[in-house]
C-alpha cells in the first residue's frame, strides 16, 4: 500500500475534502471550462486578471481526488503571480506529473505542488492532475470553449 | 435470459477450472494475481479461440468468397460455418438472416440507415429507452437529424427498471421503430424484451434489441421473442475484436438496400448498372474480418459447450454474492438494482470518486472499470459523473468478489 499512499498524499486528500478557493468569483475577468469526458470531471476556473497579474482565482465542478487536489493546490499557487510566472510553474508542474525523461523541474519553485509527483507513476491519471491546469491556460486566454483532456 | 434446461449443476470446483481455460488469468498485476471484473467492456479470451486464430492464420488463410484454391476454398468454408454458429446461438432460422459486422455499433448503424432512414419522414419518431449504450443512442440521432424525425426516451424508475407503461404510451401513431438493450452495461437490468417486442408488433412497430450484454449470460431465443433486428459483439462473448453479427428477419433483409458499397457484395458490376449479391452478403462489402468471425465460431462452440443455462445460473449466483458482499460494505451504494438483473453490478462510493476507487483497486490486482461507461444520460438519471462497474463472466467467482472487497475497504482505509 506504500506506493498508494505516495499518489494519496495527505496533502492531497486533505485538499480534495477541503478545497480551497472553491466556488465562482462575483467579477471575473474570464473563466473556462475543463472536462474530462472519459471521467466526467468538470471543472470551471474562473480568473480575475489586473493586466498581467492574476488577482484572484476560483474554481467549482466535481471530479475525482487527483483533479480536485491539483485544482485546489494551483489556484493556491499561481494567485498573485504574473502570467509569465504561471507559464513557467505549468510547465515544471507538467514535467513533474509525466516525469519526462531528462525534463527538469524546479522543487523550489514548485513548493507545495511536489506532492502531486506521485501521479507520474500512475499515466492514465496525468490527465485528472493536469485538467485544472489546462482549464486555467483557456481562462487566461478568455476562451470560452470547454476544453477537453481529449 | 432462461436459465431453464437440463439441470447439470456444476459445483463451484468445476467453475473454478474454468479459469485454467483463460492463458491471461495467470498474469500478475502489480505483483497480486490479476481479478479480472471488466467483462461488460470486453471478455478475455479463451485457449481455445486463440489457438483457432492462429491455426487459420497458419493454415487456411486466404479470402473468402473468390479463388478456387484450397486454402479459399477452406477459409470461405470456415467463415461460412461461423455464420451457422451465430445462428445457432441465437435460435434464428436461417443463416442468410446473419450479417457480420464489426460489431453491435456496426450493426445498429447498419439498422439505422439502411431499413429505417428510408421510412422516415419529418415529425416520425423513434422509440429507445433511458438506459441505453451511447451506441443505441448516438445513431438514431443521426437518423433524426437526418429526416427531421424525433427520438422518444422510456423513463426508467430509480431501481433501473424500464417503466413499461410509459414505453407502451409512448408507442404513438408516429413511431416508425423501436430499438432497446436486452441487459443494461450499467445497470444490468434485464429488459422484458419479449413484452416490449409484442408491443411496439401490436403497433406495427418493427424492434431492434441490442444484446451486447446479453447473449453470453444466457440462452437467447430469437423465435421466442420475435425481434425483427438483433445485434451482438463477439469481443464481449469471448471472442476476438472487430466481429459482430446483425441478426435481421430474412423479409426485412431483402428489403433493405446496402448499406456500403464495394467488392464481396455484388453479383456482377458493369458501369451501366451493378446487381447486388442477396443478403446478407449484399451487407458485407469489402473482405470482411474473416479470422474473426471464425474466432467467434469458436467462442460460440467454447459457450454451447459450457451450455448457456449452467453459465447463467453459475453467474447469477455469484451475482447475488457480489451484490450481498458489496451491500454489505460501508459508505457503498449500489446502482441498479432491478429484480431481474444480470452480469453488471454498479456502485458509487461516498469517500471516493470512481476513478479514485479504479486505482487503488488495480494496484490489488482487480480490473474494474470506472467512468460513465457510454451511457452519459443514465449517469444524469442517477445524478452521478460516473460510477465504478464490476461485470463477470464464466470464469468469475465468489473469491472475486472477496478481493473486490478487500480493496474497496482500502479506498475507505485511504479516503475515510
Amino acid at each position: 500500500m506504500s506506493d498508494l499512499r505516495d499518489l494519496y498524499q495527505e496533502v492531497i486528500l486533505d485538499h480534495n475534502k477541503h478545497p480551497r478557493n472553491f466556488g465562482a468569483l462575483e467579477q471575473p475577468t474570464s473563466s473556462a471550462e475543463g472536462y474530462n469526458p472519459i471521467c466526467g470531471d468538470h471543472f470551471r476556473v474562473s480568473v480575475e486578471l489586473d493586466g498581467d497579474t492574476l488577482r484572484d482565482v476560483r474554481f467549482e465542478g466535481s471530479g475525482c481526488a487527483i483533479s480536485t487536489a491539483s485544482a485546489s493546490l494551483m489556484t493556491d499557487a499561481i494567485k498573485g503571480k504574473t502570467l509569465r510566472e504561471i507559464k513557467t510553474l505549468h510547465s515544471d508542474f507538467q514535467k513533474l506529473v509525466t516525469a519526462e525523461p531528462g525534463a527538469e523541474h524546479d522543487p523550489a519553485r514548485l513548493g507545495k505542488l511536489v506532492v502531486m509527483g506521485g501521479v507520474c507513476e500512475y499515466p492514465m491519471r496525468v490527465k485528472c492532475a493536469t485538467l485544472a491546469w489546462h482549464t486555467l491556460k483557456a481562462a487566461a486566454r478568455a476562451e470560452t470553449k470547454t476544453v477537453t483532456t481529449e | 435470459m432462461s436459465t431453464a434446461g437440463i439441470d447439470s449443476r456444476r459445483s463451484a470446483v468445476w467453475w473454478q477450472r474454468i479459469r485454467k481455460d483463460f492463458p491471461i488469468l495467470d498474469r500478475r498485476i502489480h505483483g497480486k494475481p490479476l481479478t479480472y471484473l471488466d467483462s461488460a467492456s470486453t471478455s478475455q479470451k479463451p485457449r481455445c479461440v486463440l489457438e483457432t486464430l492462429q491455426r487459420y492464420y497458419e493454415r487456411s488463410n486466404a479470402n473468402v468468397h473468390r479463388a478456387i484454391h484450397l486454402l479459399a476454398e477452406e477459409a470461405t468454408f470456415e467463415y461460412e460455418k461461423a455464420r451457422g454458429k451465430v445462428k445457432r446461438l441465437l435460435g434464428a432460422d436461417d443463416p442468410r438472416e446473419i450479417v457480420f459486422t464489426s460489431g453491435t455499433t456496426a450493426a445498429i448503424n447498419l439498422v439505422a440507415q439502411s431499413y429505417v432512414r428510408p421510412m422516415l419522414q419529418e415529425g416520425d419518431e423513434i422509440l429507445i429507452t433511458h438506459m441505453e449504450h451511447h451506441s443505441n443512442i448516438v445513431p438514431w440521432q443521426m437518423v433524426c437529424e437526418q429526416t427531421g424525425a424525433r427520438l422518444r426516451v422510456a423513463p426508467i424508475d430509480d431501481r433501473g427498471v424500464l417503466d413499461l407503461d410509459e414505453f407502451q404510451r409512448l408507442l404513438g401513431p408516429r413511431t416508425r421503430f423501436a430499438s432497446f438493450t436486452h441487459v443494461s452495461n450499467v445497470l444490468g437490468t434485464v429488459n422484458p424484451v419479449r413484452e416490449m417486442t409484442d408491443l411496439a408488433h401490436r403497433n406495427e412497430v418493427r424492434v431492434l434489441i441490442d444484446g451486447a450484454q446479453a447473449v453470453q449470460h444466457g440462452a437467447v431465443d430469437l423465435a421466442e421473442i420475435g425481434a425483427d433486428f438483433y445485434a451482438f459483439s463477439g469481443h464481449k462473448l469471448y471472442g476476438p475484436t472487430g466481429i459482430g453479427a446483425l441478426y435481421a428477419r430474412g423479409d426485412l433483409l431483402h428489403q433493405m438496400p446496402p448499406w456500403q458499397g464495394g467488392g464481396e457484395m455484388i453479383e456482377s458490376v458493369s458501369f451501366e448498372k451493378t446487381v447486388y449479391h442477396a443478403p446478407p452478403h449484399k451487407f458485407e462489402a469489402g473482405t470482411p474480418n474473416i479470422a474473426g468471425a471464425i474466432g467467434l465460431g469458436a467462442a460460440i462452440d467454447y459457450l454451447l459447450e459450457l451450455g448457456l443455462a449452467d453459465v447463467a445460473r453459475h453467474e447469477a449466483e455469484v451475482l447475488e454474492y457480489g451484490m450481498q458482499v458489496l451491500s454489505e460494505l460501508e459508505g457503498v451504494r449500489l446502482i441498479g438494482t432491478a429484480p431481474e438483473k444480470a452480469s453488471v453490478i454498479s456502485f458509487a462510493m461516498e469517500a471516493a470518486h470512481p476513478h479514485d476507487v479504479a486505482t487503488i483497486l488495480d494496484r490489488e490486482g482487480v480490473a474494474a472499470r470506472a467512468g460513465h461507461h457510454c451511457a452519459q444520460p443514465l449517469m444524469e438519471r442517477f445524478g452521478l459523473p460516473a460510477t465504478t462497474r464490476a461485470s463477470l463472466a464464466v470464469f468469475n467467482t465468489r473469491e472475486d468478489f472477496d478481493r473486490l472487497a478487500g480493496g474497496l475497504r482500502k479506498v475507505n482505509e485511504i479516503f475515510g
